[in-house]
């Protein structure tokens, strides 16, 4: 099994992003991440989707999502022609005794503080998945009190994009 | 993942947009309606003939305006048979079937029909009243999530926000239904959105920008399948319901004689080549013909034509038609290479594929295959399909479903139950044209038959249409028999009564050691119910017939009359069994001809 980012081109309308969940768990797919916003055109939402699974399940899914009347377009973003980015929010025990090391391990990964309590450190982080563990890997001795993590958005390189298509009939 | 061109998305939306509704009817100026008004004005100008359903508080307001429609609404007795009703209409004519109930537990009631018609592909609209838009969420009376509880077995379904999105949405929904892969669509409508003031206004613009169904095969496709074809030895058309579904019977069989390829029929296109047809091999699957499954099985060539590799067919998968080649035709994408790999997989109406493959052989020379004629003739001689007499002189069910086809004749309907009673009427009658064999192939629907008879006898009243019922289906819908007596709708029904659940019984025979737990009903040994009595009080003939003497002058009885409907209670025995069979999860190879008797193959040939 191997992971796969589909990027979903869907109607923005309501119900949508549950037909979209509900198709990947009745046809046995585990979800690992799902994020979803609007796109350059409000009529349109792009559902990002990372799932593990073979090819030729993974076909079929994408040929199951085809079918469901809301949706415009699936691609497949390959991680190599495509640019894709979580974001992390992570509040870390960060006392006075430790407080400059961590300010160091948030410089180094090109963290930033977002907020400041007297033992600890709100930090925010982007970057691809590995980066996000490394940091976390990090931090992780100086105490983890909490931390939030968003789904993965991809888009892919160069100046061709997948919603300049005009059967999303994104004139109307 | 197929990436089109964008000049080609960009055609085929446009072809989307300036498709009309299905049926549509001359340009209606805006003019003031109700929610309820729109809705049946909107049904009257998409050709809908007649509703099906069940009026209750959410879906109220839609009967006031209905009352006055030209729209002929049947009043079931239970949601159920609506919407089996709307199936068996939907079956016997192509066109959609249409039922209505109100909110929750009349919606929840059509869930098994919307699942069967799902599993089928069905063509049918499930109307649906809801609670007013301010009150869903709230746990109000009578409220269900029907549009959340239907998203796993509708094609699509919809909540209507807005009174003026009426038109469109109905508009929408039975484009979908009918086109493409057909299936069931949901409308859920709130009751605040049924009684408020909007414009009624024909026709609508679609906007279905996400639905554009392939309809034309590649041409690439079409010359390879045509090159495989010329190439096999042992090739076999295997034929499933989307050859109905597309109106594809002709071409399939022009076709088949212009190719001279042996032809299997599953459960779900008995009809769509004449049993009686030379090339007609039979049946495939767990109750298929030795030959028929043989045929699949020592196969180098399948040409699947709108059928799925169901479990039925293909027993053990992965030991299915080993030397197979696949050609896999079929309107959704989503079926090819879901089960078997397609070497060749044609998405497209499988009646366009067929005229083009018929094209692209027109000129050729085929060969006769005689080897291969001559195995498959040899195992129809030898295991032709039969019964034996049952030992203990009771009536053998086989017989009165074999005499019934016979008196019936080609031209009559037929609609099963799920069981026995069904494997027998699909083995026993011989189909000569389409749309005369109605079942639940998909679902396995106990209670299928009555309320599905009922609707193809409302689409079809000149024709004869028998329900072929088990005494357990029968007892979950007959209540409908009420509807058919009060309505006009004179169906005639063969109980074939063995006092059992009769297939259960028959796995509990074979595979639990002769444990009969919990498979009779009681209609033998204490007659409860007594079936020409409950007949009698839903407003039928009721009949009885105990024994083979009997039996054809029952059957004639029953076709004599036309103004009321009948049921037969057939009494047989209970052991009867439905042989051929290949046990599930066994591979098509283990097919039994008759209980412990395999059939040998003259293997020496291949």
């Amino acid at each position: 099994m191997s992971k796969h980012t589909l990027s979903v081109l869907v109607e923005n309308k309501p119900g949508v992003l549950a037909r979209v969940a509900g198709l990947f768990s009745r046809r046995g797919f585990n979800i690992d991440s799902l994020a979803v916003g609007e796109t350059e055109h409000p009529e349109v939402s792009r559902i990002t989707v990372v799932v593990n699974a073979d090819e030729q399940p993974l076909e079929q899914v994408t040929k199951q999502l085809n079918k469901l009347v809301n949706v415009l377009k699936i691609v497949e973003l390959e991680p190599s022609t495509a640019v894709q980015r979580e974001l992390l929010l992570v509040k870390v025990r960060a006392d006075r005794p430790v407080r400059s090391q961590v300010l160091e391990t948030v410089e180094l990964f090109r963290a930033k503080v977002v907020d400041v309590a007297p033992d600890a450190l709100t930090i925010e982080a982007t970057g691809t998945a590995e980066k996000l563990d490394a940091l976390l890997r990090d931090l992780e001795p100086y105490g983890i009190k909490e931390m939030v993590q968003s789904g993965l958005v991809a888009i892919g390189r160069g100046s061709r994009s997948i919603t300049a298509n005009p059967a999303l009939r994104l004139a109307a | 993942m197929t990436r089109p061109s964008p000049e080609s998305l960009a055609q085929r939306a446009a072809a989307q947009r300036s498709a009309p509704p299905a049926a549509t009817s001359a340009q209606t100026a805006p003019v003031a309606a109700t929610g309820a008004q729109s809705l049946v004005k909107s049904l009257e100008a998409l050709g809908v003939e007649v509703v099906f359903g069940i009026p209750g508080g959410a879906i109220l307001p839609a009967y006031d305006p209905l009352f006055d429609s030209k729209l002929r609404h049947i009043l079931v007795r239970h949601e159920q048979g609506g919407g089996h009703a709307a199936t068996g209409y939907a079956q016997a004519t192509g066109k959609v079937g249409v039922c209505m109930a109100t909110s929750g537990p009349g919606a929840t009631n059509l869930v098994t029909p919307i699942a069967d018609a799902y599993m089928d592909s069905v063509p049918l609209v499930a109307i649906t009243g809801q609670v007013a838009r301010p009150a869903i969420g709230t746990d109000a009376f009578q409220e269900a999530d029907i549009q959340g509880i239907t998203l796993p077995i509708t094609k699509h379904n919809f909540l209507v926000q807005s009174p003026d999105d009426l038109p469109r949405v109905l508009a929408e929904a039975f484009h979908l239904a009918a086109t493409g892969r057909p299936g069931p669509v949901l409308v859920d409508i709130p009751k605040d959105v049924l009684q408020a003031q909007t414009t009624f206004s024909w026709p609508p613009a679609l906007d279905l920008p996400g639905y554009r169904p392939t309809l034309h095969p590649h041409g690439k496709q079409i010359r390879e399948a045509a090159r495989l074809i010329m190439a096999a030895r042992r090739p076999v058309l295997y034929v499933g319901g989307g050859v109905l579904k597309a109106q594809a019977t002709e071409a399939l069989r022009e076709l088949a004689e212009l190719t001279g390829i042996p032809v299997v029929t599953t459960l779900m296109a008995r009809g769509a080549f004449p049993d009686s047809h030379t090339q007609h091999v039979g049946m495939p699957g767990m109750h298929g013909t030795v030959s028929a499954v043989y045929a699949l099985q020592r196969s180098d060539l399948l040409i699947t034509l709108g059928a799925r590799f169901d479990d039925r067919v293909t027993g053990k998968l992965d030991s299915f038609a080993p030397d197979a080649q696949v050609i896999h035709a079929d309107i959704d994408p989503a079926e090819i290479g879901k089960n078997r790999h397609a070497d060749v997989p044609i998405v497209g109406d499988v009646k366009h594929v067929l005229e083009e493959l018929i094209a692209a052989l027109k000129a050729e020379t085929h060969p006769a295959r005689e080897e291969w004629w001559a195995q498959l003739n040899d195992l129809r001689t030898r295991y032709p399909l039969g019964w034996e007499e049952p030992e203990d002189g009771t009536l053998a069910p086989q017989y009165v479903i074999k005499r019934l086809g016979e008196i019936a004749g080609p031209d009559a309907v037929y609609v099963a139950g799920v069981g026995q009673h069904q494997m027998w009427a699909s083995q026993f009658i011989s189909y000569e044209k389409p749309a005369t064999w109605l079942n639940s192939g998909g679902l396995g629907t106990m209670g299928y038959a009555v309320p599905a008879a009922m609707g193809a006898k409302v689409a079809r009243p000149d024709a004869v249409v028998w329900a072929i019922d088990g005494d357990g289906c029968f007892q979950m819908t007959n209540q409908e028999l009420a509807t058919c007596a009060l309505e006009g709708i004179p169906i005639k029904v063969a109980v074939i009564n063995n006092g059992n659940l009769g297939m259960v019984r028959q796995w509990q025979t074979l595979f639990y050691d002769s444990r009969y737990s919990n498979t009779d009903l009681g209609t033998h040994k204490h007659r409860i119910p007594d079936f020409v009595k409950l007949a009698e009080a839903l407003g039928c003939i009721g009949m009885r017939c105990e024994s083979a003497e009997d039996v054809d002058k029952t059957i004639e009885a029953a076709m004599a009359i036309n103004d009321a409907p009948v049921v037969i209670d057939f009494v047989v025995g209970k052991d009867a069994m439905v042989w051929p069979m290949v046990a599930a999860g066994t591979s098509n190879d283990e097919i039994q001809f008759a209980r412990g008797v395999r059939p040998t193959f003259d293997e020496d040939d291949l």
